[in-house]
């Protein structure tokens, strides 16, 4: 079996995002970029289970400009067999994403799509669930702990107030969670061996999908600041600033 | 040990900075052009070539210049041209304009940001064939039998806070070669224990030190004036403290405002960070960073020595290049020229070297003796007595600068001599607690939102890379003489004096240290070691 796995270049993690000065998005001139973590544990689990002898091929996909095969060379480092960019740079939004991958599954054809469940970027959570959708595929979507059951995947999620067990047929679709697992350290002569990993370039024009986005960014802005506190000497006091002053009540 | 791996290269290079990046570059060349294989291979401890890197920056480009003439067509991010000089002493109210020190003229030099150049430099380095490993840290030397430097070997990950093997554990790399670099910038932590080992700086003057805070701005258009250059000296400094503002104005709207306090300082409650947060409230300084955006925050200690204390250079298997060195000329404020033309100056030794006859261990001689016959010799001799004269106070400083600049032209019969920063320091009992105005939120600020600014993460789960002799000393000897002033002197709050069950205790937040190294060098009894966290860790600086 071929494990599909979706990797997204995305402003570090370590980074204070900070809006451009015209709002007309999230500044990114020489800022740290790096691989989505949760699409680092979807790699992460990738790997696992071909270390555990069920799939043969992991091959590792990204979108975006020429810079998103460092993010490639990051998950062949990791352990994945080789990688695929379909290069473009041009805005790509979830559909977008969606449909190239529908695109690359058909070449492929992998048993199981692993993704993040969402990038900490744009927060869409949505590439998987419309992936599944795309291909009439089942989807376990916040997983955090993956199993094997003959021809059926066995998937604990993450819920509100607890954990949820379901059973897919696979082919499926896997999005993962934080809990899922702690991504091993690349190491460095791995580093030196993923450079010579196939990796090959698509446009998604050769692919036939049109990525024209339908979504529009009206505006980026920075949250507003927090006022600090202060003390009232009375009930009366409060309720007068909380319906005069903050206009809450 | 058997555990780690090893991978071997002809030569290593410690550092990712404009030096360590200019020697790898240099080698390629020479080998592309004499069509011989060469392995080089560059370690740096960020999370990527730049996350480090903290400057001002107005370079000169004579180093880069000759290393890639062509650097305007490869797209170097030299963007701002400087405009205009100023000069200015402060007191607390008034800004007087002065003649700026000819030093100090910048026509033909560029307002740049030092990560985005050397972000730069890294891209023509792979292109040229180097492999750059970005996310790993130097934390050894390595040794032959002979005694010989064989390499280095990067740090286990995975390691937890108390030294035991974590579930993701991986021991580090050896990395094996004939010629090992060490570029690792100020008071580099390996550098360090070469100094020691090799006895590199017996005869030559102890190193000095400043630590820069600088802050990168984008400030409202109408008050954004493209390549100006702004110097100051006095206020808030009195004027026994070496000290001294920059602001530049560069690219779209940017503004990158820093404060240098040199290490001898000798007041424990004087904190550098509060200086820079004082400066910017001076009424000549405050009104072009209302309304702006404060962008980054960071910290580097620089090395200020200059010619009387550069070291001995080699050693067998090895050699030193940059401001791990010492090339930093002071009264001009600059030195990634002469780191660049130390690292080129040492590739052109090196490859001579590895072409002849290779006899173990390997010294590249040539390396200082070219040195010496090139224009950093001859511009850091000039320079040599301008910043010992500071220990006088500014005043006198000044006028012997003047005299010695201009009537003797550098050429002094005599050479001023310096003394160890971490000497300088007076009990808390003979000196004034300096009162800090408080942060307004809008052009000044507390330490712990700045660092937010850094970008800093450290793998918490780690041992403390903040390392102390004796466990007992800092109580015992900075808390009661010196007021605690590792408080006051480290930019990124790591150092917390905590009373706990009665019992005052020295807490450190490794997390948030920024790698400037300004404990390792300030702290009175050299306590403290700054040795190299898990690779990756430290700051993310975008555009400093």
């Amino acid at each position: 079996m071929k494990i599909l796995v979706a990797v997204k270049r995305a402003i570090d993690y370590n980074v204070k995002a900070r809006p451009k000065s015209d709002g007309s998005g999230v500044e990114l001139a020489n800022v740290k970029m790096s691989m989505n973590p949760f699409d680092e544990i979807a790699v992460e689990e990738a790997i696992r289970i071909q270390e555990a002898g069920i799939a043969a091929e992991i091959v590792a996909v990204s979108v975006g400009p020429k810079q998103c095969q460092e993010t490639l060379r990051t998950a062949m480092a990791m352990g994945a067999d080789r990688g695929i960019l379909v290069e473009t740079d041009e805005e790509v939004q979830p559909l977008a994403v969606a449909k190239i991958l529908k695109a690359l599954v058909e070449k492929e054809a992998p048993g199981i799509i692993l993704l993040g469940k969402q990038a900490i970027d744009d927060d869409s959570n949505q590439t998987g669930q419309m992936l599944a959708a795309l291909l009439k595929w089942g989807q376990a979507t916040f997983a955090c702990g993956v199993e094997f059951a003959g021809e059926e995947l066995k998937v604990n999620r993450e819920v509100d107030g607890g954990t949820q067990s379901i059973s897919v047929k696979l082919p499926a679709i896997i999005t993962v969670d934080l809990r899922l697992n702690e991504p091993r350290y690349v190491k460095l002569p791995n580093i030196m061996k993923a450079k010579k990993k196939q990796l090959d370039i698509f446009s998604p024009a050769e692919l036939e999908v049109d990525i024209t986005p339908r979504l529009k960014l009206i505006k980026a802005e920075e949250p507003p600041v927090r006022v600090g506190g202060v003390t009232v000497a009375d009930v009366d006091e409060l309720v007068d600033k909380l319906r005069n002053e903050a206009k809450v009540i | 040990m058997p555990e780690r791996e090893s991978m071997d290269f002809d030569v290593v290079i410690v550092g990712g900075g404009p030096s360590g990046l200019a020697t790898a570059i240099r080698l390629r060349q020479i080998a592309i052009d004499r069509d011989v294989e060469l392995t080089v291979c560059v370690l740096e401890k960020g999370s990527e070539v730049g996350a480090h890197i903290l400057s001002g920056a107005v370079v000169e480009t004579r180093a880069l210049d000759e290393l890639l003439p062509n650097w305007e067509g490869l797209g170097a991010p030299l963007n701002t041209p400087v405009r205009k000089d100023r000069f200015v002493f402060l007191t607390e109210r008034r800004a007087i304009p002065f003649i700026t020190p000819p030093q100090m003229h910048n026509q033909g030099n560029y307002i740049v940001s030092l990560g985005n150049l050397c972000r730069w430099l890294c891209e023509q380095a792979e292109a040229l064939g180097v492999e750059v490993y970005a996310g790993f840290a130097a934390s050894e030397v390595l040794y032959d039998d002979m005694g010989a430097v064989r390499g280095v070997a990067t740090g286990d990950m995975g390691r937890k806070k108390d030294g035991s093997k974590g579930p993701n554990f991986e021991f580090g790399m050896e990395l094996h070669a004939t010629q090992t670099v060490f570029a690792e910038g100020c008071r580099g932590s390996l550098t360090k224990q070469l100094f020691e080992r090799y006895d590199l700086r017996s005869g030559v003057d102890p190193q000095v030190y400043g630590i820069g805070i600088k802050e990168l701005w984008e400030v409202d258009p109408a008050k954004h004036h493209p390549g100006l250059v702004t110097h100051t000296v006095g206020w808030p400094m009195d004027l026994k403290t070496y000290g001294g503002s920059f602001q530049y104005h560069f690219d779209e709207n940017l503004v990158s405002i820093g404060f240098v306090v040199g290490l001898d300082y000798s007041n424990p409650y004087l904190s550098p960070f509060e200086e820079l947060q004082r400066f910017k409230t001076h009424p000549a300084i405050r009104d072009t960073f209302v309304g702006g955006t404060r962008i980054s925050y960071g910290a580097r200690a620089i090395s200020a020595g200059g010619f009387q204390s550069i070291p001995k250079l080699t050693f067998p298997g090895g050699l030193i290049v940059g401001d791990a060195a010492g090339f930093l000329n002071v009264p001009k404020i600059k030195g990634t020229h002469t780191g660049m033309k130390s690292g080129i100056t040492a590739a052109e030794a090196i490859f001579g070297v590895l072409q002849g006859e290779i006899s173990n261990p390997v010294e590249a001689n040539e390396y200082p003796e070219r040195l010496k016959q090139s224009w950093v010799w001859e511009e850091l001799y000039r320079e040599r007595n301008i910043k010992p004269s500071f220990h006088w106070g500014l005043i006198p400083a000044m006028i012997y600068s003047g005299i010695d600049k201009i009537l003797l032209r550098g050429k002094a019969p005599w050479t001023l001599h310096h003394r160890p920063d971490h000497l300088c320091v007076r009990p808390a009992a003979n000196c004034k607690p300096i009162e800090y105005p408080k942060p307004d939120g809008l052009v000044t600020f507390d330490k712990l939102s700045s660092v937010f600014l850094s970008n800093t993460n450290h793998e918490e789960d780690q041992p403390c890379h903040l390392t102390l002799k004796d466990e007992a000393l800092p109580v015992a000897l900075n808390f009661k003489k010196y007021a605690g002033l590792e408080q006051q002197y480290c930019p990124a709050g790591v150092y917390e004096y905590v009373e706990a069950e009665g019992k005052m205790g020295l807490q450190i937040n490794a997390q948030n240290c920024v790698h400037c190294k300004t404990c390792d060098i300030k702290d009175p009894s050299q306590n403290i070691t700054w040795v190299t966290p898990e690779g990756s860790g430290g700051p993310n600086y975008p555009n400093m």
